[in-house]
C-alpha cells in the first residue's frame, strides 16, 4: 500500500491569533505540526505495521507513509515531527506563489502530487486548527474522485482484497461504511493515541527526504492559486473586545441558591 | 430578483429546526428555493410552509444518506448548472460542509463556513480565532457556496405555499465512483431526549471536576431543557461521548446560556464557548481562566452547588 498523509503547519494552538492584511499573522506565532494531523500519521503507522511481515513500519514492510504538506520552506519543521514518528518520506509543495492560498487551492495542490504518485489511501486529520474549515478531505475525493471516509473513529484496511472500513462518528451515532480503494479519509483525534517520537526516530528522521516542489515542478498553473485568485475575499476583520469577567461568587454554603437567583433575574428559567 | 437555494436538511420524516434560519438569511437576499434531498416530499413539504419559502425542489430515487457528499453533490451541482440561483446556503454540519465543499470543486464555485450571520448583499461574517476576531467576507466567483451555523438567528416567520419540483433520479445518473463509499450499517447513539448540542439554547458542560460522574450536570440539563458537552479533558477520558465535546476540536456553541462545571477553561474550550451570550462557571480553583469571561463564577464544589441549584430552580418554577 502506498498511504500519503496530508499535514499542515499551524499557529500553536495554544498561540493568540491575529489578522493581518486579510489573513492569519503567521509571523511570530510558534509555528507547529496541526495537532489533529498527528493521529493521522499514527493511524498510517499503525496500519503499515499491522500489514508488515517484520510488525515494523519502514523498509522491509512492503508499505509506504509519505508526508504530504503545502506551505513554506519553515513547514520542512512540522514534516520533520511525523517523518521522526516514523513515516518514510515526504514532499512539500512550497512556492511564493502560494501565500494566501484558501482550502480549494490547497485541494487542487494536494490532489495534483496524490495524482502523480498514486497513492491507495491518503489520511487527514478532520481540520486545520488554524483555518477549521473541515473541508479539505472532502474537496481531495472531489477532485481525485477517491472514495470519502470521513471523521473516522475505527478504520481497517485489508490490502489484499483493497478493501477499507471505518466507523464514521456523527452527531446521531456511528455510521459503518465500507469502500474500495482508493479512498480519502479524515480520523478523529478518539482513533488513536498519537506516539511521541523516540530519540532513535529523531535521529532517523534527519537522513529521510523532503522533496520541495515548486508549482512549476508538479504542474499547476500559479495564477490558479494564492490571495490573488481566492475565490472568497475578507473584506475586514475586527478583533472583538475582550470579556468582561462579571461576579465571583464563593460557596459557603448557598452557591447553588446564588446561581439559581441569578438565573430568575436573567430571566432564564 | 436573486434566486437563493438552501439544502433543507431533514430527518427520520421531521425538518431540521436550521431549515427556518437559513431560510429567514435567503429571504434577505431573494426569492427562497428549498432542496430537499431524499425524504418523503408528502410528510415533509407541509413543514415547509412557515419560512416565505416559493420552490420546493425534491430530489428523489436514491438514498442519499447511504453514502458519502459525493452522490448529493453531484445532485446539487447539477441542479446548480440547470437553474444557476445566486448562492447556495446549507447549515454548517460535518456533512453539510462536505457537501459544500464538493459543490465549490465541482461547480467552481467559491465557499465559505461557519458563517453566523448573511446580509442581503451575501456578505457573510464569520466569528473565527475562537471567536476573537470577527470577519466579514464576501465571494467572488461561481455560485456562492455559504454554510452558516445554526442557532446563528431569529426565525422569521412568513407563510407561502412552495410549488413542489419533483426530480426523479437513477443511479445511474451518478459516477461510479461516487457510489463506492456505502454506509453498510447505522450504531445510534442512545439519545435521552435532550436537544442537539449545536441547536441548544442552554449547555449545560462536564469537565475534569466532575471525575467522571455527569450526573449532577445532566440533573441540572434535564431542569433547563439544555444539551450536555463536555471538555476535551473529559471525552478524552472516555467519561462522555466524543460528540459532546466542545472546544477547538470539538463542536462550537454560542448558546443564550453556557454553564461551565468543572471545567479550567484552557483556551481550546473557550475557543468553542466563548461567544455563548451569558457564561456562568463553577470551578473550585479561584484563578481558573473560565472565571475570566464568567457573568457569575461561582467557587466551590460541582457536587454541592449544582445539586443545590438544580433543587432550587425547581422550586422556582413550581
Amino acid at each position: 500500500m502506498k498511504i500519503a498523509v496530508c499535514v499542515k503547519q499551524v499557529p500553536d494552538s495554544w498561540a493568540e491569533k491575529k489578522m493581518s492584511g486579510g489573513l492569519l499573522d503567521r509571523a511570530g506565532v510558534d509555528a507547529v505540526l496541526n495537532d489533529l494531523d498527528e493521529y493521522a500519521v499514527e493511524e498510517a503507522l499503525r496500519l503499515v505495521e499491522k500489514h508488515s511481515p517484520t510488525g515494523e513500519a519502514g523498509e522491509g514492510s512492503g508499505h509506504t507513509v509519505t508526508i504530504i504538506s503545502m506551505g513554506p520552506d519553515r513547514a520542512t519543521e512540522a514534516i520533520r515531527k511525523a517523518l521522526s514518528m516514523g513515516a518514510d518520506d515526504a514532499i512539500l509543495i512550497s512556492d511564493a506563489a502560494l501565500a494566501g492560498s484558501d482550502a480549494l487551492a490547497t485541494s487542487l495542490v494536494l490532489a495534483q502530487i496524490i495524482e502523480r504518485e498514486k497513492f491507495d489511501l491518503v489520511l487527514c486529520g478532520t481540520e486545520s486548527t488554524d483555518a477549521r474549515m473541515s473541508v479539505v478531505p472532502a474537496m481531495l475525493a472531489e477532485r481525485l474522485n477517491y472514495a470519502q471516509l470521513t471523521f473516522a473513529g475505527s478504520l481497517d484496511v485489508d490490502p489484499a482484497s483493497s478493501t477499507i472500513k471505518v466507523g464514521r462518528s456523527t452527531d446521531s451515532g456511528i455510521e459503518n461504511m465500507e469502500a474500495v480503494l482508493p479512498a480519502v479519509v479524515s480520523v478523529i483525534e478518539k482513533i488513536n493515541e498519537p506516539r511521541y517520537p523516540s530519540f532513535k526516530g529523531i535521529m532517523a528522521s534527519k537522513k529521510k527526504s523532503i522533496a520541495t516542489l515548486t508549482l512549476s515542478e508538479i504542474g499547476v498553473d500559479a495564477a490558479v492559486v494564492g490571495i490573488g485568485s481566492a475565490w472568497s475575499k475578507v473584506n475586514d476583520a475586527q478583533e472583538r473586545a475582550a470579556r468582561a469577567a462579571g461576579i465571583k461568587v464563593i460557596d459557603e454554603g448557598n452557591g447553588g441558591k446564588a446561581f439559581a437567583d441569578f438565573l430568575a433575574e436573567k430571566r432564564m428559567i | 430578483m436573486s434566486k437563493i437555494f438552501i439544502l433543507a436538511d431533514h430527518a427520520h420524516g421531521k425538518m431540521a429546526h436550521s431549515v427556518g434560519e437559513l431560510a429567514t438569511f435567503a429571504a434577505r437576499a431573494g426569492d427562497v428555493t428549498a432542496l430537499v434531498l431524499g425524504g418523503d416530499i408528502s410528510i415533509l413539504s407541509p413543514q415547509l410552509s412557515d419560512f416565505g419559502i416559493s420552490e420546493i425542489i425534491s430530489l428523489t430515487g436514491i438514498d442519499f444518506e447511504k453514502y458519502s457528499a459525493g452522490v448529493s453533490a453531484q445532485a446539487i451541482s447539477q441542479i446548480l448548472d440547470e437553474k444557476s440561483p445566486d448562492a447556495l446556503l446549507i447549515t454548517s454540519t460535518a456533512r453539510g460542509k462536505e457537501i459544500a465543499a464538493r459543490v465549490a470543486v465541482r461547480t467552481n464555485s467559491g465557499i465559505i463556513t461557519d458563517a453566523i450571520d448573511l446580509d442581503a448583499t451575501l456578505v457573510a461574517t464569520q466569528s473565527i480565532f475562537g471567536g476573537s476576531t470577527t470577519v466579514h467576507s464576501a465571494i467572488s466567483h461561481g455560485t456562492p457556496i455559504i454554510t452558516l451555523r445554526s442557532n446563528s438567528v431569529e426565525i422569521v416567520s412568513a407563510a407561502s405555499t412552495p410549488t413542489i419540483t419533483e426530480v426523479n433520479l437513477a443511479q445511474s445518473d451518478f459516477d461510479a465512483s461516487r457510489l463506492g463509499d456505502k454506509v453498510v450499517s447505522v450504531t445510534e447513539a442512545a439519545k435521552g431526549g435532550r436537544p442537539e448540542l449545536t441547536e441548544a439554547s442552554i449547555i449545560v458542560s462536564g469537565g475534569r471536576g466532575t471525575n467522571g460522574d455527569f450526573s449532577p450536570v445532566e440533573a441540572l440539563a434535564d431542569i433547563l431543557g439544555a444539551a450536555v458537552g463536555a471538555s476535551r479533558a473529559a471525552t478524552d477520558a472516555g467519561w462522555y461521548p466524543h460528540s459532546h465535546q466542545v472546544g477547538q476540536t470539538g463542536k462550537t456553541v454560542s448558546p443564550a446560556l453556557y454553564i461551565a462545571c468543572g471545567i479550567s477553561g484552557a483556551i481550546q474550550h473557550r475557543a468553542g464557548m466563548q461567544t455563548s451570550k451569558v457564561i456562568v462557571a463553577i470551578n473550585k480553583d479561584p484563578d481558573a481562566p473560565i472565571f475570566d469571561l464568567a457573568d457569575l463564577g461561582i467557587v466551590g464544589d460541582l457536587f454541592a452547588v449544582l445539586p443545590q441549584a438544580t433543587a432550587e430552580i425547581q422550586l422556582k418554577k413550581a
